[in-house]
């Protein structure tokens, strides 16, 4: 019995619900925790950013005018594909983080549920963080909050996918779409969470996953006019990158979420400005008469 | 004969300005160590005072009392008894309403109608809605044991200058927070007064630091390493500064920028409360408002017959004497800022839109624009796209409600906006589409303590007012 | 463009196709822009808080009581009453013959005789009450009859009610004919007429838009003038709803060049109060309306108040009710 020769993957990247190779053509080696081949990954560009916000900023409309029900709907759904192929993010968490396997099963167990978690906030955000003013006058005077629009995000780089669970559902479940630079070292749980989004009732542009070094595509998403937010949590402890992304983010004065210098335990629970960072509140005044 | 109005002119005397004016430091009054400069009155350029110039080290020694005072006393301080204090405050600027506002018209030109009506009223308001929080901030939403940020560095503009200080300074104390506040260079005179009021609140000292200056004084604030929080309303040139500051710090930031807010009147609007509504969301405050209602959008069906009332009014307002109760356009603040009016309403000229003015007699002296309207504007038009920040109008048209909201919406500024119509579904569908903070549906220009207040997009983040508003100034703490 | 006659008999022919019919008019009237309850107050709050001091006090004042339409419209009116009420509408301050008389005495329609008598020439006019006053509630033939009595007499003005009751069920052209009808039983044998205030009674009208429709209605009927309350029932006049007739006849005199009056009656008492709905007139409609032919105030203790103020000016002292006529 001769030895099989592996299939070898070459992952590509996910813009507008589809899974180009990077506009540069690059890509790179993915290895595993140990310094083995795993694959190859796609190599993102400062032409694959401009794609992904293009992609981001068509879907928005679509994406924040669903229903706050509907929207919970969509990522329960994500939730439960990634259940259904437990033992591929598993297995990727694995080889990525090096884990044992029950160590690797926990990570995927509390991403779900993150996933959950955030899924049953899209229907009661507006009620915990909106709510009615009472202005004295005869006005009726309501605030909601609404999306940001299309929020760019370096995912962390260490917990590759607790993390990007826990830096991508708080942006989405509330409307907003998402251009996500996946950790770079270990993309695969990304590049797999990519294929369950493409695979559920998630609309293409909602989530663009590119992965690679952010350095390239990041100076990018920072300075980009048709950005709304940063999040740049994955240059934790780069703090020369990080503060030139936020003075670009400036230019269209941006929500930035700044690096930590150390990454974040994404075990504790999150707080509720995970979501609202992302949002804006708008108050509808309106005069009551007959 | 016809009904003139003799002059009703609100006595300056109970206002009893100094010659002279230093910073507010400590609690107390002492002399900057820079240079000073002068504050005037927009309406007749008479020198009101002169006002102390901050310097760095001004700014240095406003910001270590302010961290003093956070250390050792307002932090530790309980929630209720912070809440006396700004009751206290609330109720001081009641009794001294009428000479706040007598002041706040003689510097910065706004009609006395507004300062005793709108402005001074809305500033006890605010104190009053942010002592009852001081001893509930559990429940607002940010855990509950949230804590204050530490000392906030805050800079106002000068459009609503006790307006703005009110905004920054009730929900930063209520918070715990201690505050260095710099009012704007041209009307520094309330905040001043405000600085007198503490005293008499027996606020303790370095709690509340004043320092005045122009942009230098509020670089230096927003640049020193002590100050944990920036609040700035302004432009939206000096807010993107501010964050490019900031960047790389921890200092937390909330910018209120401006706008080019769209006022859009749908064809079946109360017509009459519309022109009304138009005229409040561009004159009031000589249009000196980050949320003007600058762009009018308006259904070509009615067009032509909306401008006409809207015009009739215009020649009914009466334009001079900030002081005059008559009044109900004041003037323009500053000659800077008048030269920019003049500036883009001339590049309107330029562009081929069409312009009208109010007739009316302007002064001789002082800074003085008539309430205009530019007619055939299109949305590529400079005076469509700028903010003018004065008490100009641009007017544009629209067929449908989609391509109202798609001009509305099309630029960088998301402020405020108004919707005029009588429908209630589309009054509803058009607010929701508005990517403004701010929607006001059939009124225009309504403020209050209790409602949040802030832009999208490049008119910054952050909100004030209400609830809301204290998310600028505390850290969630304890369980969430 | 505009011309002040007011408007002919039997309304505008402008108007012919929109009074065909009841839909027609109902369409009409329910097409006319809505009234926003907040801002039309705000707006009327607005134009209360002007400071009116000095020469435009005096100005306003004198004008004020030459708009008064001096009223005594009770079940104890006597020809005593009235005679008295008409000497102090000619002379309202006995002690100041600069003083100017008011515009008319306002009176039920028995009360016209001596009310005539009394006033003579002096130019001041007499308005009766018709129409089965206040309540409107009597057959047409009725109303017409109590009208022609009134003008037979020598009354200047009618002062009618609509028919609230038909106004509020939608049915807006009988509301119109009858105004149309009453508006022709003014007529006078030697071919003049007597001028036709309507009345809407917008305390029972409850709604801005109504009142907004009411003064179409009546405009296009061919009311002379538009009034807004009989004094009977609460509220009467408003500042707000003075403010949409307001711009009714204004809005009028835009499309068909023909002006018609107003006249806010009930519960306006002081000369501040006086002051804000001359103030309102001259922003709303301007100069032109600021007249007693155009303008009237239907009130009776407001002379009075109006008479100590107009004292106070000249003597620089605040005046007392002891030196002013009761009557």
């Amino acid at each position: 019995m001769s030895d099989r020769v592996d299939v070898r993957k070459t992952y590509k990247l996910y813009i507008g619900g589809q899974f180009p190779r990077s506009e540069s053509g690059h890509s790179y080696v993915v290895s595993d925790a140990k310094g083995k081949f795993v694959a190859n990954a796609a190599l993102a560009s400062r032409k694959d950013a401009r794609d992904a916000v293009l992609a981001a900023r068509g879907a928005f409309k679509g994406w924040s005018g669903k229903t706050a029900y509907n929207r919970a709907q969509v990522l329960y759904r994500v939730a439960e594909v990634m259940e259904d192929r437990r033992p591929q993010f598993v297995e990727a968490v694995r080889q990525s983080e090096g884990l044992t396997a029950a160590r690797a099963n926990a990570v995927v167990d509390a991403s779900i549920d993150r996933l959950v978690w955030y899924a049953g906030w899209a229907d009661k955000i507006t009620q915990v963080v909106g709510g009615a003013n009472p202005v004295a006058g005869p006005f009726f005077n309501l605030s909601t909050p609404e999306p940001t629009g299309v929020v760019a995000v370096l995912a962390p780089q260490e917990s590759s996918l607790l993390g990007l669970v826990s830096v991508v559902a708080p942006v989405i479940v509330t409307g907003n779409t998402v251009v996500v630079v996946s950790s770079y070292a270990r993309p695969l749980p990304a590049i797999t969470f990519s294929e369950v989004l493409a695979t559920s009732d998630v609309p293409g542009g909602v989530v663009n996953v590119l992965t690679g070094d952010y350095t390239a595509p990041a100076p990018w998403l920072a300075s980009h006019m048709d950005v709304n937010a940063i999040n740049l949590v994955g240059a934790a402890g780069d703090a020369d990158n990080a503060t030139a992304y936020e003075v670009a983010a400036a230019e269209n004065l941006k929500r930035v979420h700044r690096a930590p210098t150390v990454e974040p335990d994404w075990t504790e629970a999150p707080d509720l400005s995970a979501m609202t960072a992302y949002l804006e509140t708008k108050t509808v005044w309106h005069p009551i008469g007959i | 004969m016809t009904f003139e109005y003799a002059p009703a002119p609100e006595s300056r005397g109970i206002v009893d300005l100094k010659s002279s004016y230093g910073l507010f430091v400590n609690g107390e009054f002492v002399d900057g160590s820079g240079t000073s400069f002068k504050t005037i009155s927009p309406a007749t350029e008479e020198v009101l005072a002169e006002v102390a110039e901050a310097s760095d080290a001004d700014v240095d020694a406003a910001v270590k009392a302010a961290r003093r005072a956070y250390t050792r006393v307002w932090s530790r301080m309980p929630g209720k008894e912070r809440a006396k204090y700004l009751y206290r405050i609330a109720r001081i600027i009641q009794e001294r309403g009428r000479e706040l506002a007598v002041l706040e018209s003689l510097d910065n030109g706004k009609p006395i109608k507004e300062s005793r009506d709108v402005d001074i009223p809305i500033v006890a308001a605010h104190f009053f809605y942010y002592a009852g929080w001081a001893d509930k901030l559990e429940y607002a939403g940010f855990g509950n044991d949230p804590k204050p940020l530490g000392v906030a560095g805050q800079i106002i503009p000068w459009n609503f200058p006790l307006l703005m200080l009110a905004w920054k300074i009730a929900p930063a104390l209520a918070a715990g927070n201690t505050v260095v506040l710099k009012p704007a260079e041209t009307t520094p005179l309330t905040a001043l007064l405000f600085a007198e009021i503490c005293q008499q609140a027996d606020l303790p000292p370095g709690v509340v630091n004043i320092v005045t200056g122009a942009g230098a004084t509020g670089q230096a604030l927003v640049e020193h390493p002590d100050v944990d929080k920036v609040a700035f309303t302004g432009s939206t040139a000096v807010g993107r500064m501010i964050a490019k500051t900031v960047a790389g710090t921890d200092k937390k930031v909330t910018l209120e920028l401006g706008g080019k807010a769209a006022n859009i009147v749908f064809d079946d609007a109360a017509v009459d409360q519309a022109v009304e509504g138009i005229v409040t969301g561009i004159f009031f405050n000589q249009g000196h408002v980050c949320c003007a209602g600058s762009r009018l959008l308006v259904q070509e069906s009615i067009a032509d017959e909306l401008l006409e009332r809207l015009k009739r009014r215009m020649a009914t307002l009466r334009v001079g004497d900030p002081l005059d109760k008559n009044t109900d356009v004041g003037a323009i603040n500053s000659r800077e800022q008048l030269e920019r009016i003049r500036e883009l309403a001339g590049i309107g000229d330029q562009e081929g839109a069409e312009r009208w003015s109010a007739p009316c007699e302007l002064p001789d002296k002082g800074f003085w624009f008539p309430p205009t309207v530019f007619t055939g504007v299109s949305q590529a038009h400079r005076i469509a796209r700028e903010e003018i920040f004065g008490p100009v109008l641009s007017v544009l048209t629209f067929r449908t409600p989609h391509e109202a909201v798609e001009k509305a919406n099309n630029t960088p500024y998301g402020l405020s906006a108004g919707v005029w119509t009588e429908k209630g579904s589309r009054i509803l569908w058009t607010a929701n589409q508005l990517r403004a903070g701010v929607v006001w549906a059939n009124t225009f220009n309504k403020f209050d303590p209790t409602s949040p207040f802030g832009g999208y997009k490049e008119s910054g983040y952050g909100r004030e007012g209400g609830r809301h508003g204290l998310e600028a100034y505390l850290k969630e703490g304890g369980l969430k | 463009m505009t011309t002040t006659v007011h408007p002919s008999a039997a309304g505008s022919t402008a108007f012919s196709d929109v009074t065909s019919s009841d839909a027609s008019l109902r369409r009409f009237l329910h097409g006319l822009p809505g009234v926003d309850q907040v801002g039309c107050e705000a707006r009327a709050a607005a134009l209360g808080t002007r400071s009116i001091k000095t020469t435009a006090k005096d100005y306003a004042i004198d004008l004020a009581i030459r708009m008064v339409d001096l009223t005594t419209l009770e079940g104890q009116d006597t020809a005593g009453k009235v005679r008295a009420l008409a000497n102090k509408a000619m002379r309202p301050d006995p002690a100041d013959p600069t003083c100017p008389p008011t515009a008319a005495v306002c009176v039920y329609p028995d009360m016209v005789p001596v009310a005539k008598a009394t006033l003579g020439s002096s130019g001041v006019h007499v308005a009766a009450v018709a129409t089965a006053f206040p309540s409107g509630r009597a057959a047409l033939d009725i109303k017409l009859a109590d009208t022609q009595d009134a003008v037979e007499a020598g009354a200047d003005e009618i002062d009618m009610v609509i028919d609230r009751g038909a106004f509020l069920s939608g049915h807006y052209l009988q509301v119109f004919e009858e105004i149309v009808a009453v508006r022709e039983a003014c007529a006078r044998k030697n071919g003049e007429d007597a001028h036709l205030k309507v009345i809407f009674e917008t305390g029972e009208l409850q709604t801005y838009d109504n009142v907004r429709r009411a003064s179409w209605l009546a405009m296009m009927a061919g009311a002379h003038f538009i009034k807004t309350s009989t004094g009977k029932v609460q509220p009467a006049a408003t500042l707000p709803v003075t403010l949409i007739m307001l711009e009714a006849v204004r809005d009028f005199r835009e499309q068909t060049g023909q002006m018609v009056g107003v006249k806010p009656a009930g519960g306006i008492k002081t000369t501040k109060d006086a002051i804000k709905y001359l103030v309102m007139v001259n922003e709303t409609c301007g100069p032109d309306w600021l007249d007693p032919d155009w303008f009237r105030f239907g009130a009776s203790t407001l002379l009075n108040d109006l008479l100590m103020q107009r004292t106070k000016m000249r003597d620089g002292r605040y005046s007392g009710p002891d030196y002013f006529t009761l009557d």
